[in-house]
């Protein structure tokens, strides 16, 4: 191996990784929120790739059908709730919500679709507030009514919609995968070897939304709740924080980071209806590094996975995934070495 | 719910022809999928058969009756389904389908039930499987021989395989190290990939670094555009070359520029227009086509339905030598049905020229491929 292919492979890597980040960001966001390990994230950001190649083409994407059903869905499931409660004035409001406001890209996207002679951008951000509603309507319907479960049952949950969703993208987008069009041209010459503008675009997406993540979580209101439902949902709820509004915030907020990264990798990978899950299976190697908790650890992980992914399939192409998924045994087995067991401290307590 | 209701829809069009299958006298049957992931496949199948007996209604002045019944692209319901229209629907002969575990699985019980199968995929089959399976697909070798002598002619000398980490790349690749040998091609790298990988920028700077004077490509449909795109974006200025897994409208869409000039070899159908007059394959080809847009109201532009036009000629030529030795619907008329398949000659269709003998799969020859080029989105004869 020269030093010209560890660079290309190195840059390859990175770009990846950047992916992998903001999936990364992602997950732990849904996690340390909800204590759910949100499996759809991918599909949601395969998705909006899928809807922006729709648009490309001049077709209207399957997507607005699947966001209305989720919305009439999650209406019922709402206005149900609160008429068991008694709430009755509550449900103009919850029509409002849960109804109304998720049509409302679905109409943006309906009277784009088919245009000629739009900006490609007005598809790019079609497409990425298309795809937002889902994962909160997602959420709604299936995972807030058993939000108090365990781990475990969360986790089957979220399984279980990762099937439901990738199946539906079979049935929306057909088997064959698509490519958009580059959001970046021009590259990048360093000597040697050139930087495609994609790929600089991928990177510095990632520090921007790491930057933004970063302050919004420590100088906000908004980020201090989120924060706080993470560390203790009761203590939470006793200081005025709503659990589920915070749960909401953080569905929403991966929702659309899942868009993001849904049209940043279209230009670059073909993506089909399934390729979400492994992005969210890489970015959950990412995550595990960073403990399911930790953000700064997470990006490093992510650049890691990418990197290892890149190197490995220069190896073994074969092998590359296996290379990577093994990333996970030293991992775990470094975190359980180094973390103090819960059941201990529960001890040092009681003593 | 799209499944629901073309299952419905293959349900109620197999109940319509069994309606008017009381007057019928020869049966086919045809399972395909129509629902799965290989409905792409699946659903031109039946097309193409629907216009194959649209083309030739009536064999010895008798009837046709077609039963479509859909597998989901699920082997076992394609076995399932192999079974009923045998013993259900009593069928002469039955067809099928576009998954290669699935075409296996019916060639099965075919045997069992001594009924004659044709098959439109290319399948391997060992011993006892071959004596009454036939199929009308180009066996990959003959493929990717043509491929072979293309790369001799356009001089080179050292060639690099890029394919799919799984049955089809190793299928292609064997096929080239048998062919390339004796042609004096050296085949300098072996990199493979998975149909859902993202990148293989790893592995194109592997064949980069070995220099090779071409690449040929072992993937299939959309995930086959990967190595064009990576080789151009690496600026790789030799010649590709491909194989007839990538003729497909998706994987023209996906590689778009990065796969212009790119060669393959497939079946005469995709070019018929452009062939030579005097090509054997070129009048059932433009017929194929007319009576193809007549009933399904839509050009053809895919080469599957081809193979479902090409099996029914096949069935329509031996359908024709058994009827004088034994009554249609009768295990005598399946034996003398199996042996006229078995022993075609220079029977024409749209893909090539068949000649079957007992115990060979495939039945087709050197007028069964020819090399054609990516040129703008365009497959272009190359002479």
């Amino acid at each position: 191996m020269t030093w010209d292919v560890a660079l290309i492979l190195g840059i390859d890597g990175l770009a990846n990784g950047a992916v992998y980040l903001l999936a990364g960001l992602g997950l732990v966001l849904i996690f340390s929120v909800t204590r759910v390990v949100f499996v759809p994230f991918g599909d949601v950001a395969a998705f909006a790739a899928l809807s922006l190649a729709a648009f490309e083409t001049g077709r209207q994407p399957a997507t607005i059908g699947l966001v209305l059903t989720l919305a009439l869905l999650a209406m019922v499931v709402e206005i149900v709730s609160l008429v068991r409660r008694g709430e009755m004035a509550a449900i103009p409001r919850a029509v409002l919500g849960w109804g109304v406001l998720p049509a409302i890209p679905c109409a943006l996207a309906w009277a784009v679709a088919g245009q000629q002679g739009l900006p490609h951008a007005v598809f790019i951000i079609t497409a990425i507030l298309l795809v937002v509603p889902i994962t909160p309507l997602v959420a709604r319907v299936a995972l807030q009514p058993i939000a108090d479960a365990s781990v475990l049952v969360l986790l089957i949950v979220s399984l279980a919609l990762h099937f439901l969703l990738s199946g539906l993208g079979l049935l929306f987008f057909g088997p064959e995968g698509s490519r958009t069009l580059p959001l970046a041209s021009g590259a990048l010459s360093l000597g040697t070897f050139s930087v495609s503008g994609q790929v600089i675009l991928m990177v510095a997406s990632a520090i921007v939304l790491s930057a933004i993540f970063f302050l919004a979580f420590e100088r906000t209101v908004v980020g201090k709740a989120l924060r706080a439902t993470a560390v203790n949902r009761v203590g939470a709820r006793l200081v005025g924080i709503r659990p589920a509004r915070t749960a909401l915030l953080a569905y929403t907020f991966a929702s659309l980071l899942a868009g993001l990264i849904g049209v940043l990798v279209a230009p670059v990978t073909t993506m089909y209806y399934d390729s979400g899950f492994l992005i969210g299976l890489k970015a959950f190697v990412a995550a595990i590094i960073g403990g399911l908790v930790s953000y700064p650890l997470t990006a490093l992980g992510a650049l890691a996975v990418g990197v290892v992914e890149s190197f490995g399939s220069f190896w073994s192409g074969a092998l590359k995934d296996v290379i990577v998924f093994s990333l996970l045994i030293p991992v775990l087995m470094l975190r359980s070495a180094f973390t103090r067991h819960p059941e201990e401290e529960a001890e040092e307590i009681d003593q | 719910m799209k499944r629901l209701v073309r299952s419905a829809l293959g349900a109620a069009i197999a109940f319509a022809m069994a309606g008017a299958a009381l007057a019928a006298d020869l049966k086919v049957g045809l399972s395909v999928s129509l629902s799965g992931p290989n409905s792409s496949l699946g659903v031109p199948y039946a097309k193409g058969m629907q216009a194959a007996v649209a083309y030739k209604p009536e064999i010895n002045g008798k009837k046709v009756q077609l039963i479509v019944l859909d597998d989901g692209s699920d082997p076992t319901t394609a076995g399932r389904n192999a079974r009923k229209l045998i013993e259900e629907e009593k069928v002469d002969v039955i067809m099928g389908t576009s998954g290669v575990p699935a075409a296996i699985a019916m060639a099965q019980v075919a045997r069992e039930t001594k009924t004659p199968m044709i098959g439109l995929t290319p399948i391997s089959l060992q011993g006892a499987d071959l004596e009454w399976t036939v199929t009308v697909a180009q066996p990959t070798d003959l493929m990717v021989a043509a491929v072979v002598d293309r790369m001799k002619k356009d001089g080179v000398k050292t060639v690099g395989y890029i394919g799919f980490s799984d049955a089809w790349g190793d299928l292609v690749y064997n096929a080239l190290m048998k062919a390339a040998e004796p042609a004096g091609i050296k085949v300098v790298t072996n990199e493979r990939y998975a149909r859902s990988d993202a990148s293989v920028t790893g592995q194109v700077l592997k064949i980069v670094a070995a220099r090779p004077d071409a690449v040929m490509t072992g993937g299939a449909g959309t995930p086959g555009a990967l190595p064009y795109l990576a080789l151009s974006e690496r600026g790789f200025k030799g010649p590709v070359y491909g194989q007839h897994g990538l003729i497909n409208a998706d994987f023209v869409r996906v590689s778009g520029k990065a796969a212009n000039g790119t060669q393959m070899p497939t079946g005469p159908i995709i070019v018929a227009e452009q062939l030579p007059n005097n090509y054997p394959t070129k009048k059932v080809a433009l017929d194929f086509r007319d009576v193809f847009q007549k009933v399904n109201n839509a050009p053809t532009t895919d080469a599957y339905s081809a193979y479902s036009f090409d099996g029914y000629m096949v069935f329509a030529d031996a359908a024709a030598r058994a009827m004088p030795k034994a009554e249609p619907g009768t295990p005598q008329f399946r034996v003398a049905l199996r042996d006229a398949i078995m022993s075609a000659k220079e029977v024409v269709g749209t893909h090539g020229v068949y000649n079957f003998k007992q115990g060979q799969l495939y039945g087709v020859d050197e007028r069964a491929r020819v090399i054609v080029k990516l040129e703008n989105g365009q497959w272009k004869l190359v002479p």
